[in-house]
């Protein structure tokens, strides 16, 4: 425990700036991932061979391991390896590939007689899905995101075999001098990085559905 | 004024779902669409608000073919009420009533002004207005519906079988503030039901439908009943038709006999003076001893009748029909 101290009092600020990074490389993606996946997934949403198209690219994409695309894409895009848009652009890939499944199934989960009365009121079809069908899927996209969320938080982590994983270089750190206290300040950090981007998502989505304790409290 | 012109309907897959379809719905009555499933009613509907287009045939409101009009905003201008009133989940009842206004470009105050206004009008109580849909009633939700659909004071409405959801207590019920509105509001109104009794006791005019898509007979409710056009609208309406016309026929020459002295009248069934000759039947049927009540317009008794002197009515009713045949 001492060790840990000694550790952090002496190298607080590299673990801090570690931390820093950790989050922009986990939140980043998100956004992207989300810009994407909407549009995608209201494309692909009740054509049953656009959506079975679209999630078959998904478990293709997901199934291809990080440190690969770790590798692979610096040379498709031309960007450098040991960069933050390395890694952002590798988990963008991965998150939209999450993400596209839950927004096709919180549009499917819209009922169909609100589709229907929306349309019957005079929405266009942007403005239906901005006033109506998005919000009535954020349940169901929200529960994707929280997913998403905690797996990049630990696939950053990933990114320090090739020098830019956040609080993943403590651990590598640690792994060559043979020292745990790194290891145990990077593996405290992640889980609390973890649960409290989760405890946030938790937050936003009570705050835009306060319609749904409603019926559960029915 | 609602006019369709030889309107067909064929699905992509082939079906005719409307075949060749010409009818009118005049402005300021409720113009019933009936018949069993598949008859065809509820696409005839979604094609007057543009959801559905005709493959053939031209549909004109107030004169005007609608297959010119942008759709979206034609559909701002038509109300649409739903049977499970589809109202929006995450939207509170005031919020879900003011929608069409918002998209006209009303202000928030004056778009929610309405919808208050809406609610009292539509019987509900005002505590609902910053309630969700789920925590009210079936019947709370389709008077919600109700009032969405009428918060822009479209001078059409269309209603898709809005009372078959909820139970037939709450159905009468909303079914009688229906037509209560109605006689305030005299909108165009196109009413889809597959409930032949609901068309009867709603409609200032009643299609009725086959299988197909295709006309088998327009008409008034008394019309329709006392002459159905062939065996199939005859077997639709029902075996009752003879009875449920009397709906129709007034009372006005019913013979009423005094009120019996010093003997104690039952009230519990009365039949008001001049109304219909089946709630006079009705009266008498339900009333111990067979006799019933006849009050005035101020529910104070006046006389009795019994069964006889209905059924002396109905005779010279029939006669009377048969004459003028």
């Amino acid at each position: 425990m001492t060790e840990v101290l000694d550790y952090v009092s002496q190298s607080g600020d590299t673990v801090l700036s570690y931390l820093g990074e950790h989050i922009i490389m986990s939140i980043v993606p998100i956004g992207l991932a989300l810009c994407f996946a909407i549009p995608l997934g209201w494309w692909a949403a009740r054509r049953p061979v656009l959506t079975s198209v679209l999630l078959s690219m998904g478990g293709i994409a997901y199934s291809v391991p990080s440190i690969a695309l770790f590798i692979v894409l610096p040379l498709v895009f031309g960007y450098q390896i040991i960069s933050l848009t390395n890694i952002i652009v590798a988990l963008t890939i991965y998150s939209t590939a999450l993400l596209v499944r839950n927004v096709i199934d919180g549009l499917e989960s819209v009922p169909d007689d609100v589709r229907l009365s929306a349309t019957a009121l005079g929405y266009g079809h942007l403005g239906r899905l901005l006033s109506v069908e998005l919000p009535v899927a954020v349940p169901v996209i929200a529960a994707g995101l929280r997913v998403v969320t905690v797996t990049n938080v630990s696939m950053v982590s990933v990114g320090a075999l090739i020098g830019k994983g956040g609080l993943g270089n403590l651990f590598m750190e640690g792994l060559r001098s043979d020292y745990m206290a790194p290891i145990i300040v990077g593996l405290v950090l992640s889980v609390l990085l973890a649960l409290s981007l989760d405890g946030l998502l938790v937050m936003g989505q009570r705050w835009l559905t306060p319609w749904v304790r409603v019926r559960a409290g029915r | 004024m609602i006019e369709f012109r030889h309107v067909t309907k064929r699905f992509a897959d082939g079906t005719v779902a409307v075949d060749d379809l010409s009818l009118v719905a005049p402005s300021h009555q409720i113009t019933v669409l009936v018949g069993p499933s598949g008859c065809g009613k509820t696409t005839s509907l979604r094609m007057v608000n543009r959801m559905v287009d005709p493959s053939d045939g031209q549909i004109l409101v107030d004169d005007e073919d609608i297959h010119a009009l942008d759709a979206v905003r034609l559909r701002r201008g038509i109300g649409y009420v739903i049977q499970h009133a589809g109202l929006f989940p995450h939207k509170t009842v005031v919020d879900n009533i003011a929608t069409v206004p918002k998209l006209l470009g009303w202000s928030r105050q004056q778009a929610r002004q309405r919808a208050l206004e809406l609610i009292d009008q539509v019987g509900l109580e005002q505590q609902y207005a910053e309630r969700y849909p789920a925590q009210l009633s079936g019947g709370q939700q389709q008077r919600v519906g109700v009032a969405r659909a009428l918060a822009a004071d479209p001078p059409i409405m269309l209603m898709d079988e809005p009372f078959s959801a909820v139970d037939p207590v709450v159905r009468a019920q909303l079914q009688d503030e229906f037509l209560r509105l109605q006689r305030d509001l005299a909108k165009t109104i196109v009413f889809v039901t597959h409930d032949i009794d609901e068309a009867i006791k709603l409609g200032d005019n009643i299609v009725v439908l086959r299988v197909g898509g295709r006309l088998a007979q327009t008409d008034t409710p008394a019309g329709l009943l006392a002459n159905p056009t062939d065996d199939f609208v005859a077997g639709f309406i029902g075996r009752d038709r003879g009875y449920r016309a009397l709906s129709f026929v007034p009372g006005d020459d019913l013979r009423i006999q005094p009120l019996p002295d010093g003997v104690h009248v039952d009230t519990s069934y009365p039949y008001r003076r001049g109304g219909p000759l089946k709630a006079a039947l009705d009266a008498t049927l339900t009333a111990p001893g067979g006799r019933a009540v006849v009050v005035d317009e101020r529910g104070t008794a006046v006389g009795v009748i019994d069964h006889q002197d209905v059924l002396a009515a109905v005779r010279r009713a029939e006669t009377q029909r048969a004459e003028t045949a």
